[in-house]
């Protein structure tokens, strides 16, 4: 019975990931409260979950120095050593190499590294030889093996319910009479186990090495595609005593012996009847099983309720299909327009009937398919802790990172970009924004930092805040630095407010550090920042206060692939302006527009806006508009409020934003292209950077 | 797919081998490229423009939901546009992953080309600068320019 390693590969990176994401989380939590042995349990079953899985794909040097992290957990567990931050950061060590390993066996398939260094720290760590520690756990585990044997349920003849056939009985036979055993072992899986194949595959592969697997309840092929429940049964020849095997199978995670007994052979019976019957057998035996099952369930419920709960069902989807059943969403949209559009040229009743229906199924299916595609921040929040603790330690600052809004759910897409934006602004945060601890005490604030890690729905819209209790932004020492690096002259320096000093980090190349650390402050600062939130239709704002501390605010969009916006005209043309940019629409004759230092701008209800004509920026070609009134529609563009000039307003449209491509990319202003219900295509604007 | 591949001549072909290229007008000369690298051919489409990018794209169109950008060779190159509107057409160049069109003022028809028939030089008076060409071939009486397109393109 051979199974291909291969195909478990993708199984087995991501479930290493996870494995070392909880790792990384609980390790931290151990760090926090060194007395913490519910985290101590959850590392200690995560490393060997780890070696497990390591040790089957045959990736040796992972499961060796698992292997030794596992030894060192024991120890910790036992109480043999105490957790110390020494240790702590030796196994945050490790992870990072397991990190590095699962990342190399990702790229180039193999695990070969040397970790003999980490294994030697390992080894003198761990207190006692390695003998003992072994010993101590057979010692462990042989009484829980015994308890489990005891739960057994009452003798009854299995292999009646097994349909032998001919061929079966003349193997069993023969092994009988070389004087192997036939042993009968009932296999239970973890209900919340993700790889159930692979466990199914480690478990023959434990047998095997003492024997062999003659027949399984499900067929093998079953069990390969993982096909089955809470477990399967298997009948094994082998020269080996039960607890051996026991012993084999026990060593796999999430997989346990229910029940294992050893048959004469004869005791086996020939399946005589027709296939049909013995299927027809074999089925009936399940549902007495699965009834048996039940039943013991029922029994021992009390202590065992909090396995019964139900597990979800979910399915792994490759991202490209997601994607691909978004474009066949966003085209079906698409189209929608287009018949709302005949709908309103021919005003027949029943088809206009109709098309409000598929609106309706097209607004549903489009919500679902949104959410599909959702995933909880979480994910790339999970990194952080971890990361703002290395930081903190190199920086020999004390931090308390707290983080608000894990759940909140954002496009795949967007998660999977915002995470080195964020990975900047927090390193800013530990690094500039939080003073050393003799200054804090000097301010009468906490030595210890805080930084404050928000996320949160508003609308359509997710916000993002990173937050430091440091010393602000010294707006001084920004506009002297913009001024050495001749970003600004003086004069513009001097006449620069809170608000434009703050854009100046914004530029290209601007650091404030006084030393370059490690950390930050390389050279790629906060511009980089912008820029990657900004491509993802998002905003960056700050708010800084002396001594109380730094505000990064950003906004993004919910998701990417659909949105409402506001068509308008400007001559022959026709563009999309998303909604979420816009603030409100209004109407001003030429009288209404003033001339300040050479800027057109307008008042509304007080405030002064600066004006714009699209025709203008875009260089629309054709003659200005002779007509006295005209369209303003009112953008936000970060906290500020501009006035945009058009011709006309068409109206609220939900658009499919599509790429322009590669050759097209990055031309400021414009965002993207929809194709319009006439079949032609037209440009969205991008506010952020039309201007 | 590499259209370089069925211009790369002397490695890819033999002496007898032949190669399927598509003609077209540009201008007063006419050009010609490989088959291979021709996703379709268009009438004229209503062409978008795009405002904030270099003079020779024409726009992007839509074609069946995809948004192809159209490059207008005779503004790159400075060639001036003959013919009817009735027969300009809009060449589509489907490569790795971009896709790009070319406005055309006539396309001649697809011809096969022996090995033998193919100069390889660049150097031929033309009014595409020799970088952007592959050889000239001599069908009859007439001179067709081989163009790299991906070169031209930018792919």
């Amino acid at each position: 019975m051979n199974m291909d390693m291969s195909q478990y590969l993708d199984v087995f990176l991501e479930e290493s990931k996870e494995h070392l994401e909880n790792l990384n989380q609980k390790l931290l939590q151990l760090e926090k409260n060194r007395n913490d042995i519910g985290a101590l349990n959850e590392i200690f079953r995560a490393a060997h979950t780890l070696k497990g899985m390591s040790s089957t794909m045959g990736f040796e040097d992972l499961a060796d120095l698992t292997h030794h992290m596992e030894n060192v957990l024991s120890d910790l567990k036992e109480g043999k050593i105490e957790v110390s931050s020494d240790i702590v950061d030796i196994l945050f060590k490790c992870l990072d190499r397991i990190q590095l390993i699962v990342e190399q066996i990702e790229t180039t398939g193999s695990g070969i590294m040397d970790n003999s260094d980490l294994i030697s720290v390992l080894e003198n760590v761990k207190s006692g030889s390695l003998e003992v520690a072994s010993a101590l756990e057979k010692e462990i585990r042989l009484p829980a093996d015994e308890e489990k044997e005891a739960v057994l349920t009452p003798k009854e003849d299995k292999s009646k319910r097994f349909a032998f056939n001919d061929y079966d009985i003349t193997v069993l036979r023969e092994a009988s009479s070389r004087g192997m055993k036939i042993y009968y072992i009932r296999i239970q899986v973890d209900p919340g186990c993700l790889m159930k194949s692979v466990r199914a595959f480690m478990v023959f592969k434990a047998l095997e090495e003492e024997g062999e697997v003659i027949k399984s309840i499900p067929p093998a092929q079953e069990l390969e595609e993982g096909k089955f429940e809470e477990g399967f049964e298997v009948f094994v020849i082998t020269s080996a005593d039960k607890e051996k095997l026991v012993q084999n199978v026990n060593k796999i995670s999430e997989v346990k012996i229910a029940e294992i007994e050893n048959i004469e052979i004869a005791t086996v019976s020939v399946s005589t009847g027709e296939e049909k019957m013995a299927m027809q057998t074999s089925a009936e035996s399940e549902m007495e099983k699965k009834a048996e099952l039940g039943e013991k369930g029922a029994v021992s419920s009390g202590d065992q309720k909090k396995q019964v709960h139900k597990v979800r069902q979910t399915v792994r989807v490759d991202i490209e299909r997601l994607d691909n059943l978004m474009n066949l969403v966003g085209e079906l949209v698409m189209h929608k327009g287009r018949l709302e559009q005949i709908g309103a040229n021919t005003k027949l009743v029943e088809l206009n009937e109709t098309i409000e229906q598929i609106d309706r199924v097209t607004a549903d299916l489009q919500s679902v398919v949104m959410k599909v595609r959702m995933v909880p921040i979480e994910q790339v929040f999970n990194r952080f802790p971890r990361m703002v603790r290395d930081l903190a330690k190199e920086l020999n600052k004390e931090v308390d990172f707290l983080m608000e809004g894990k759940e909140t759910e954002l496009d795949r897409t967007v998660i999977d970009e915002i995470g080195d934006p964020l990975v900047h602004l927090l390193r800013n945060a530990v690094d500039h924004g939080l003073e050393p601890a003799e200054e804090r005490i000097k301010k009468g604030k906490p030595a210890v930092g805080t930084v404050m890690l928000r996320a949160r729905h508003e609308g359509n819209n997710v916000y993002i805040e990173v937050e430091d209790d440091g010393a602000g932004i010294d707006i001084e020492k920004v506009k002297k630095k913009a001024v050495e690096k001749g970003l600004i002259t003086e004069k513009e320096a001097e006449k620069m407010d809170k608000d434009e000093a703050i854009e100046l980090l914004f530029y290209p190349g601007f650091s404030t550090a006084k030393t370059v650390t490690d950390v930050s402050g390389r050279g790629v600062g906060l511009d980089v920042v912008k820029t990657k939130i900004e491509s993802l239709n998002g905003e960056i704002a700050v708010e800084t206060k002396p001594d109380k501390g730094t505000k990064f605010k950003i906004k993004l969009p919910l998701t990417l692939a659909i949105i409402q916006a506001l068509m308008v005209a400007v001559r022959d043309e026709i563009y999309a302006i998303p909604l979420s940019s816009v603030d409100e629409t209004t109407m001003i004759t030429k009288n209404d527009i003033k001339i300040i230092q050479g800027q057109e701008v307008m008042m509304l209800r007080g405030n002064i806006l600066p004006i714009f004509r699209l025709a203008e920026l875009l260089e629309t070609p054709g003659g200005a508009s002779s007509e006295d009134e005209m369209y303003v529609v009112v953008v936000r563009k970060a906290e500020r409020q501009i006035g945009l000039v058009v011709d006309t307003l068409i109206g609220q449209q939900e658009i499919v934003i599509k790429s322009l491509g590669k050759l097209l990319s990055g031309i400021p202003g414009i965002a993207g292209a929809i194709v319009a219900g006439d079949g032609n295509v037209r440009l969205i604007l991008d506010v952020a950077t039309l201007f | 797919m590499d259209i370089n591949a069925g211009l790369d001549l002397k490695n890819a072909y033999g002496e007898n081998e032949e190669i399927q290229v598509v003609a077209f007008k540009l201008g007063r000369e006419e050009y010609a490229v490989d088959v291979l690298s021709v996703q379709e051919i268009n009438r004229l489409l209503n062409i978008t423009r795009v405002p904030r990018t270099a003079k020779y794209i024409e726009g992007v169109v839509n074609l069946r939901g995809n948004i192809i950008p159209i490059i207008n060779l005779h503004t790159r190159f400075n060639i001036e546009a003959v013919g009817d509107e009735e027969d300009k057409r809009i060449i589509v160049f489907q490569f790795d992953d971009t896709k790009a069109g070319i406005i055309v003022d006539e396309v001649s028809e697809v011809l096969r080309l022996n090995k033998g028939d193919i100069e390889e030089t660049s150097r031929v008076y033309s009014s595409i600068d020799t970088d952007h060409i592959k050889g000239i071939a001599k069908v009859d009486n007439r001179l067709l320019i081989l163009l790299d397109i991906a070169k031209i393109l930018g792919a």
